[in-house]
């Protein structure tokens, strides 16, 4: 599965115009070349036959969504740039980078499905100043034939989540909703609603300059093209890299330099998703397929590196804590029971645990599974089994008093809370 | 035979016995915060009880509306039953008996539409017994007990204490909630990731 | 104790599901008071819905507990 080096291409993070550049809409243009005039059925068919699929984690296909949203009325787009992961970068980059791609591809996606409205939603901070920025300019020029609204979300977990980013549009909150009706009958406006990942967005606006057998060179068969992925932990150069999908998380992990050390464990997916020994990770492939039976999938391309002298009971506790705070509280079970797995995993985590404490987290994990209107208990209780199943040696090392792990320093990015919610 | 002073006496019973049901009623209503069930009782059949007791207070307001209208001694209108503070009659006390009918009326309607106009609407106009049941007790303690004394004012003291302090429990105090959690452990402030695009170190959005 | 007479089989088989809003709910509890043999309740008065469908027998049980519910939180899904 290792992809030789020679077929790695970068096709989004490319810088040959130099830095600075690449906000200017003139540059873009001159390094990518005009949008297509392709629209509508056309421009549908050619996302199937390019075999894109999202990249904000649940890794759809692209064109059967944009065929469900253009049968429906009125339709709405929606660029998601909102990136609550902690332990992902790669939207952030993307749109620092490489932003002109993105819009292309919204103008495309409003083409594909007939959209007379769409919105770009990134989280409250600098983002959103340097949209509206791009988005004058690119009104200025007249390039873009429906104007977006850059809308803030707050720098929550779930604000990326799709029935949460409708909710922020409609009334300013970003909660999770229960899913029937789906998005794409009734979001925006109660309008059918198409929400794509930024990085999905800049695939599309190069696929359609570049051709579907184009976009089909890289990655595999069933998942073609490449994507961006965050690399972070115990290498010498976190950060984002571009990769063709299928590459093994081990090459994935070479291109951020390389493991530092020894490595225990890779978190792989974010912290929805799960952690993997090391061993048995670096030769898995970065894809949907090759992760499937190893009870794992690549999310929204995030690979966290544990080396083997932390502590991974104890980053699991940090990871579900933040969890448990970034509920929405709207459900029993996710609000009460996050809460009691993270004081348990904490307890696990110290050196003196008492009795019963694993069977507990099970127990919590068991009744907090698909119990809520919103995935965010599933994407936890995925993490939290993992890390027992992987770390059932530090749990018994634990229980005997004792942690393996020599460095103390903190791995996963965990946010701290400021007061008031 | 009904003698005038028997229809008053009627109207004033039947209105005592009104405000005995509907205290019932509001203070099991009360209890049903967070899922209460009361010594023997399972939670279904308090909400039961509740809406049992309202529903028997409607009857009896029934007999206490219809006897004081056809009371000879009182001149009251229908109209003046529904719509008030146009009675000949003491206008403001028996109007505020008929601004709570009115919102008593609104409630039982919604709720007997519950499902079909959903919880929000529904929490909505129940909530108007915030504003029903004062007004119903004005009406009650300036057109009652004065005439009646002793026991039955006793009762209906007893009935305003009762009831005024589980509407203000509700009202006034916050829902049992988990408190917020602050997560584990206390974390410290991180550095900022640096961001590295193809091996160069770049910070975002620089 | 004799059993009423019904239709064999009629009792047996599936008609709905239940399912919650998970949004609305609160935790009364109405709901397994009602239908015992489909909702239990978590260590926080949350609902876990059996995985077994409602049968015939259930059908007004599980109807009283849908109308009983104080948020409409409960929902019977026809099958």
């Amino acid at each position: 599965m290792n992809t030789p080096q020679a077929l790695v291409e970068e096709r989004i993070l490319t810088y040959g115009t130099g830095s600075g550049r690449y906000r200017d809409l003139g540059a873009h243009l001159g390094e990518h070349g005009p949008v297509p005039p392709t629209t509508g059925a056309a421009l549908i068919k050619l996302v199937d036959q390019s075999g894109l699929t999202g990249r904000g984690g649940a890794g759809f296909p692209t064109a059967r969504k944009l065929a469900a949203v253009a049968a429906g009325t009125s339709p709405v787009v929606v660029a998601n740039g909102a990136e609550g992961e902690p332990a992902s970068s790669k939207d952030r980059i993307l749109l620092s980078y490489a932003p002109h791609l993105v819009l292309d591809g919204l103008q495309l996606a409003c083409r594909a499905v007939g959209a007379g409205a769409a919105y770009v939603y990134v989280h409250e901070g600098p983002l959103v100043a340097h949209m509206e920025n791009l988005v004058r300019a690119r009104a200025r020029a007249g390039v873009d034939s429906v104007a977006p609204t850059v809308v803030a979300a707050p720098a929550r977990f779930v604000s990326g989540q799709e029935t949460a980013v409708v909710s922020a549009i409609n009334t300013g909150r970003a909660l999770p909703a229960a899913v029937p009706p789906p998005v794409y009958v009734k979001g925006v406006d109660r309008r059918p609603t198409l929400i794509q990942n930024v990085e999905t967005l800049a695939h599309l606006a190069l696929l359609v300059r570049h051709g579907a057998s184009w976009f089909r060179t890289a990655g595999t068969d069933r998942e073609p093209g490449t994507m961006l992925c965050t690399v972070g932990g115990a290498v010498p150069s976190p950060g984002v890299v571009e990769v063709p999908i299928g590459t093994s998380i081990g090459d994935v992990l070479e291109r951020a330099g390389g493991p530092s050390g020894q490595l225990g464990a890779v978190l792989v997916g974010g912290y929805h998703g799960a952690w993997l020994p090391a061993a048995e990770a670096t030769e898995l492939a970065l894809s949907v397929a090759g992760l499937r039976d190893a009870g794992a999938s690549p999310g929204a391309g995030v690979l966290v590196a544990l080396g083997a002298d932390s502590c991974g009971l104890v980053e699991t506790a940090r990871a579900v804590g933040y969890l448990a705070q970034e509920s929405a509280r709207q459900c029993g079970p996710c609000l009460n029971g996050l809460p009691a797995m993270a004081n348990t995993l904490g307890q696990l985590a110290g050196t003196h645990p008492t009795r019963g404490l694993v069977e507990r987290v099970h127990a919590l994990a068991a009744t907090v599974d698909k119990r809520g209107a919103c995935h965010h208990p599933d994407g936890t209780v995925r993490l939290v089994r993992s890390a027992l199943r992987v770390f059932a040696a530090e749990v018994r090392t634990h229980h005997s008093g004792r942690c393996g792990a020599t460095d103390p320093r903190p791995v996963l990015p965990v946010p701290s809370r400021t007061a008031g919610r | 035979m009904i003698t005038g002073s028997s229809l008053w006496y009627l109207s004033r019973g039947t209105g005592v016995l009104s405000v005995v049901m509907l205290t019932l009623a509001i203070v099991l209503g009360a209890l049903t915060r967070g899922g209460r069930a009361l010594p023997g009782l399972p939670r279904f059949a308090v909400a039961g009880l509740h809406r049992n007791l309202s529903l028997l207070a409607v009857a009896f307001l029934a007999v206490h509306i219809t006897s004081a209208v056809i009371d000879p001694y009182v001149t009251l209108r229908w109209v003046d039953v529904l719509i008030p503070f146009g009675a000949s009659y003491q206008p403001v006390w028996v109007g505020l008996g008929a601004l709570s009918l009115d919102l008593m009326i609104a409630m039982l309607v919604t709720s007997a539409l519950r499902r079909r106009i959903g919880h929000r609407s529904w929490s909505a106009v129940h909530a108007l017994v915030y504003l029903a049941w004062p007004v119903a007790l004005v009406h009650t303690f300036m057109l009652g007990p004065d005439v009646t004394g002793g026991p039955q004012r006793g009762l209906a003291v007893g009935c305003a204490l009762a009831s005024s302090t589980a509407l203000g429990w509700r009202l006034l105090t916050k829902p049992d909630r988990v408190p917020d959690f602050a997560g584990w452990p206390p974390t410290s402030p991180r550095p900022q990731m640096r961001q590295t695009v193809h091996g160069a170190k770049t910070e975002v959005m620089s | 104790m004799s059993q009423p007479r019904q239709m064999p089989g009629v009792a047996r088989s599936p008609v709905g599901r239940l399912a919650v809003d998970w949004i609305a709910c609160s935790g009364r509890g109405l709901c397994a008071e009602l239908v015992p043999e489909r909702i239990g309740l978590d260590e926080w008065g949350y609902p876990i819905i059996a995985a077994e469908p409602v049968t015939g027998d259930l059908l007004p049980h599980a109807r009283r507990a849908v109308a009983a519910c104080p948020k409409l939180a409960l929902r019977l899904q026809p099958s």
